[in-house]
């Protein structure tokens, strides 16, 4: 039983790894009461930079500086057309999305087929990786895995522990009230913009350099849309992020296992497990309105003129 | 120092709702120039070959019409949903159902079809698009999921029994394992125009399922700007407390929203599986759908600038094929252009409520 | 005379379809309750936002303790010993009490250390506190005393108080003076921003007043009377409403036992409601906001279905399973609070929100809107109730407060209605335009029209309806006819004192004043 447990549950942990980091940055977006929609986007940007930069011979920590740099720059221009020229949050996403897609896929036209030339590889940790189960998956990560984890405790910690997180939470509830006591939400507002593009873009990386290693167009493949259910589903709290995601992780697993072990189900059927999971998962937690109205930040997607 | 800022307008103004559309299109022109001095071309040559000549001939020109049709018919019924606020992007899945559905009744009745057949795959095509979005109506109704992530991940999935159909059961027997189905009979063809005897369209691959958007544009007109229902639909998007208080069920509203957009892409899907391909194949993927709503919103939710803004993006879309052709450029260039036009007129879009302003320097 | 402690010189400010401030002057002195009168609309509120940072002029300047300063932002004027309590309390209600206090002070982030100064301050100035309750769970008057500490840990020299009392009872208005008084007597500044005269003659030692974004004058309340702090106020006399004797008719509404959950995470749920209003009456239920008015009116009005069809009964029939454009065919139309937003789609023009309600009055053939008939009605909106604004093209958002409520209580009234049920009718509106939609509820009573009004002013309950109920913790009072009761009665009431009130069953001893 366990021997086949323990490979599920770690190409679950793999899988999952990206989509925390996407969900993660989206989250402080959205709990500063900014909605980018952009996320499929700005992972293809990042992608991008950092395949480019791998491919011309740069390191690892340059494609990861370059994918969330390329994701900033992407975050950015919705921050200025959003918050500055105060745009609908909802369609300067789908522009961001539709542009990101656009770029990757025209510059990333002459690396169509290349394989990575350096990638992340598996960094298990002694001791702690021969733990039955939990090793393989948990300490047997990737740099970038690693990092996701040290991420997700950082960003609670931030959100929770921090007077700026408080201060970033306050405003998603109510920049009016934030406002009128002196807080600074346009600036806050950018920051986590650009935290939600640099987390995007490393989570591009992720799927460039550490996943598949190779570069094909769309290589995001959708997971950036579930990324922002995943932001739901954990009902904005950094913690439920991470469940959400080894959940996702887990189904898309489960998916692969039953054709590698030989069950008839179409290879079709398979890959729509995802995005029906999705589905699935988004009705679970919306149909608890009472649940979301308590959780969601009250000022998400409302634009707010920070002027005086 | 001037530091500037914006000023709120005591009223949105009118001329900043013509005018906006129209720098975005100049910025994005810009651009493009920039863009092509970039890569090495001749930027003028580059913009003549994007801009100028796909249309320069009548051919030409009914291409522009046939990749417009689809593009102006989903826009149209996405612009329903836009304005109550009811984000349907899943068209695109909406619009392969419509072709699923079509395909289907071309397949079933390949060789004992009649003229009957036509119009009873419109009908399919339309259920099918409508069938496919009442998913996302149902669950956004009922359980207030959020029909943007839902319409969505709908689409990924219609790509993949679109690809299912063709790689199984629904491939041609004698295409040698090619994931495509039969070319379907002439019954289930839209008829050419120039077989209808505008010879304007001789030799051109334009048919009549442009007929079907001309006839939307106004429909979709009277509806958005003269009927109660879409009055509803508007007030609902503007001012959802308001709709509550007035009696406008949110639940009639997104059901309504949905299966007009919906089954709008779903005739936009029959008139491409029955049009230009003549048959469903795994790699139709025209992307308009998504497409759509940058001519929605380029459009300004009303249906004669959704009307004009399809024609400017289907010139995109045939500017990206020429460019692969002449200048060996990525077909990509046009998603490109279209992302950047889409995000600058949302950026020009603050001149309708505000006007831009000193700080006044003697600030307290 | 001593330098000011706050001096302002000139002060303009200027939005995009208003002057605000016109050359606006105030001086306080330390150790003053001043007084900072003027109607809605008169330029207060925005005086207050600059002097506090949140606003900035277009033309003018602040001195402080005799030195010009610019103060730029909320921190900086707290910097100088400036604080404030908001009308609207800016408080964050997903987050603790102690939460909320420490994003407006400066200094270590030490939650522990600041919930015990907090418990110092409160108990000192006897403003009962739990730092580590959420915002949400508190009532109208606690979340006032979470205002009144954040401001008293920043030792303020002087504080701003705009419009406390708008949601307190009349006993929580006797402990506020009292702290107010506390804290002059200590050396503290005070600007006191109202419209309630008897209020400022009783607290305060000076009043500046405003009319139409200008200074109007300076004088010492103490010496004036309402009617003359009122004339001056106004401009003019204070408008007198024509009572008329009430003859009530047929039950139009009936509420028997009605039960409702709380409307989202923060409502009340209404407990076993009882209710009669007949045709002919006005009916008042007064009382504090989010005591459960919401959800009460969206169980009336039908935005709210209600699982036992009797607890709901218009003219005699079953409503509660009906939704709102059924309920508004048996006669029952609505004054929402909300006016933008709700009661009118800002964007739209007059004509258009017309169309909102009052489409079933022959604007609607085949499905399509009929244009003439529309206008036409909104004309007569316009007309009838004294509408300002430019025409019934104009939309909603253009229009001040007062028109905005005079054009959709006429949309309302001329639908004929048997049954109108109005929410805050004036709250937020200058004096003209409320003596006028008084006048206009008043009479439509008299034609026969049963009237509900639920309101927080109390003044305004007294003065226009006949029988008047509190609304506590989601319970209703006993009704009582308006000439049997008393502001102090009634006052206890809504501190949820009644037979059958919150306060009886005593389960949260915050809620009532000591």
């Amino acid at each position: 039983m366990l021997e086949s447990v323990t490979p599920l549950a770690a190409s679950a942990v793999a899988l999952a790894m990206p989509l925390i980091l996407a969900a993660l940055g989206e989250l402080v977006v959205e709990r500063a009461g900014v909605l980018n929609l952009g996320l499929e986007g700005m992972m293809l940007l990042g992608a991008l930079a950092a395949f480019a930069t791998v491919a011309h011979g740069g390191g690892l920590v340059p494609a990861i500086l370059a994918a969330a740099a390329a994701g900033i720059l992407a975050s950015l221009a919705f921050g200025f057309i959003t918050l500055t020229l105060q745009a609908n949050q909802v369609a300067a996403g789908l522009s961001l999305t539709i542009l990101g897609a656009g770029v990757s896929a025209f510059v990333g036209r002459q690396y169509v087929g290349f394989r990575a030339p350096a990638s992340f590889e598996d960094l298990p940790i002694p001791l702690l990786s021969k733990v039955p189960l939990l090793g393989p998956s948990l300490f047997s990560l990737n740099a970038l895995g690693y990092a996701t984890l040290a991420l997700l405790a950082g960003t609670a910690w931030f959100l929770y522990r921090t007077r700026a997180g408080l201060a970033l939470r306050s405003i998603g509830e109510s920049p009016v009230v934030a406002r009128s006591l002196g807080l600074h939400v346009s600036r806050v507002r950018y920051g986590a913009v650009a935290f939600g593009g640099a987390m995007a873009g490393i989570a591009g990386c992720y799927y460039a350099v550490a996943q598949f290693k190779m570069w094909q167009e769309g290589l995001t493949s959708g997971n950036g849309w579930i990324a922002l259910a995943l932001v739901v589903f954990a009902t904005w709290r950094p913690l439920r992020v991470a469940f959400g995601a080894l959940l996702f992780g887990g189904v898309s697993a489960l998916g692969l296992y039953l054709q590698a072990i030989g069950v008839q189900v179409s290879t079709f059927a398979l890959a729509s497990l995802p995005y029906l999971a999705t589905v699935a998962v988004l009705v679970a937690i919306s149909a608890d309105q009472q649940m979301i109205r308590r959780h969601a930040p009250a000022s998400l997607g409302k634009p707010f003129h920070d002027d005086s | 120092m001037i530091r500037l800022r914006l000023v709120p307008r005591a009223q949105p103004s009118r001329a900043m709702l013509f005018v906006a559309p129209l720098l975005a299109i100049a910025l994005t022109l810009l651009v493009g120039l920039l863009v092509f001095a970039w890569l090495g071309q001749n930027p003028l040559r580059a913009f003549r070959v994007f801009f100028v000549d796909p249309v320069s001939d009548m051919s030409g020109v009914s291409e522009l019409f046939l990749k417009a049709s689809p593009l102006c018919l989903i826009a149209l019924g996405l612009a329903i949903g836009f304005r109550a606020s009811i984000w349907n992007i899943g068209a695109e899945g909406q619009m392969y159902m419509g072709g699923i559905f079509a395909t289907g009744l071309a397949i079933a009745f390949h060789d004992r079809g009649g003229a009957w057949l036509l119009p009873a795959m419109i009908l399919a095509g339309a259920i099918g698009g409508m069938l496919w979005a009442s998913i996302t109506a149902a669950l956004r109704a009922h359980f207030h999921a959020n029909e943007i992530l839902v319409s969505l991940m709908l689409t990924y999935v219609a790509d993949y029994v679109v690809k299912y159909l063709v790689f199984g059961p629904w491939q041609d027997p004698q295409a040698n394992n090619f994931p495509i189905t039969v070319q379907f009979s002439d019954n289930a063809l839209f008829p050419l125009l120039a077989q209808w005897g505008w010879e304007a369209f001789e030799g051109t691959r334009l048919n009549a399922s442009v007929l079907i958007t001309l006839a939307a544009i106004p429909l979709a007109w009277i509806f958005m700007e003269r009927s109660f229902l879409g009055f509803q639909l508007l007030v609902s998007g503007l001012a959802p407390a308001a709709a509550r208080y007035a009696g406008f069920a949110e639940k009639r509203m997104v059901w309504l929203a949905l299966l007009v957009s919906g089954g709008a892409a779903g005739l936009a899907g029959v008139s491409e599986v029955a049009g230009p391909i003549g048959q469903l194949n795994d790699r139709w993927q025209p992307l308009y759908g998504f497409t759509a709503i940058i001519v929605a919103a380029l459009g300004r939710l009303n249906a004669i600038g959704i009307a004009l803004a399809s024609l400017l993006m289907a010139l995109l879309y045939l500017g990206g094929e020429a460019v692969q052709i002449t200048l060996q450029l990525p077909k990509a260039l046009s998603q490109v252009f279209q992302g950047l036009l889409l995000m600058f007129l949302l950026g020009c879009d603050v001149l309708v409520n505000y006007r831009i302003g000193r700080v006044p320097a003697a600030a307290l | 005379m001593t330098t000011p402690i706050l001096a302002l010189r000139g002060i303009r400010k200027a939005y995009p379809s208003v002057l605000a401030l016109d050359g606006v002057d105030l001086a306080v002195q330390p150790g003053e309750i001043h007084a900072v009168l003027g109607e809605n609309g008169a330029g207060k509120s925005t005086l207050m936002k600059i002097i506090y940072g949140a606003v900035r002029p277009d033309a003018g300047t602040m001195e402080w303790r005799g030195r010009v300063v610019r103060v730029h932002s909320p921190g900086e004027a707290r910097e100088l010993g400036i604080a404030m309590v908001f009308q609207h309390f800016a408080l964050f209600e997903s987050i603790t009490v102690v939460e909320n206090i420490a994003l407006a002070l400066a200094g270590p982030f030490d939650l522990k250390a600041l919930a015990s100064r907090i418990a110092e301050v409160s108990q000192r100035y006897g403003l009962p506190l739990n730092p580590w309750r959420h915002v949400h769970e508190l009532s109208v008057g606690e979340r006032q005393r979470v205002e009144i500490v954040r401001c008293l840990l920043q030792s303020p020299k002087l504080l701003i108080m705009d419009e406390p009392t708008s949601v307190l009872t009349p006993q929580a208005v006797e402990q506020l003076f009292g702290t107010l008084r506390t804290l002059a007597g200590e050396g503290t500044a005070i600007v006191y921003v109202s419209h309630k005269l008897d209020e400022i003659r009783r607290l305060c030692h000076r009043a500046t007043i405003f009319r139409a974004g200008r200074r109007v004058g300076e004088v010492d309340p103490a010496k004036e009377t309402e009617e003359s702090l009122a004339a001056m106020m106004i401009g003019r006399e204070f408008p007198r409403m024509q009572r008329r004797s009430h003859t009530p008719g047929e039950v139009a509404l009936e509420l028997v036992s009605l039960s409702v959950p709380a409307d989202g995470p923060f409502g009340t749920p209404l407990r076993e409601v009882n209710l009669r209003v007949h045709a002919g009456e006005i009916v008042g239920i007064a009382g504090v906001s989010g005591n459960g008015q919401a959800e009460l009116l969206e169980a009336i009005t039908g935005e709210r279905l209600v699982a036992d069809s009797g607890a709901v009964r218009l003219a005699g029939q079953p409503a509660g399973r009906l939704g709102t454009t059924r309920r508004r065919e048996l006669g029952l139309v609505h004054v929402p609070e909300e006016r933008l937003g709700r009661g009118t789609v800002p964007p739209m023009s007059l004509s258009e929100n017309a169309l909102l309600t009052a489409y079933r009055h022959g604007m609607v053939r085949h499905g399509l809107v009929m244009r003439e008939p529309a206008a036409a009605f909104t004309n007569a909106c316009i007309e009838g109730f004294d509408v300002r604004c430019g025409g019934l093209g104009a939309k909603a958002q253009s229009l001040s407060g007062g028109n905005l409520q005079k054009f959709i209580v006429g949309r309302e009234m001329r639908q004929k209605p048997r049954l109108m049920v109005v929410a805050q009718p004036t709250w937020g509106v200058d004096v003209a335009a409320t003596a006028l939609i008084r006048q206009q509820i008043v009479d439509l009573a008299a034609q026969g029209v049963a009237v509900l009004i639920v309101s927080e002013d109390l003044g305004e309950i007294l003065e226009t309806c006949d029988r008047v109920a509190v609304i506590a913790g989601g319970r209703v009072s006993p009704v009582k006819n308006v000439f049997e009761t008393s502001a102090e009665e009634i006052g206890r009431w809504m501190a949820g004192m009644f037979p059958g009130g919150p306060a009886m069953a005593a389960k949260d001893a915050e809620r009532v004043p000591a």
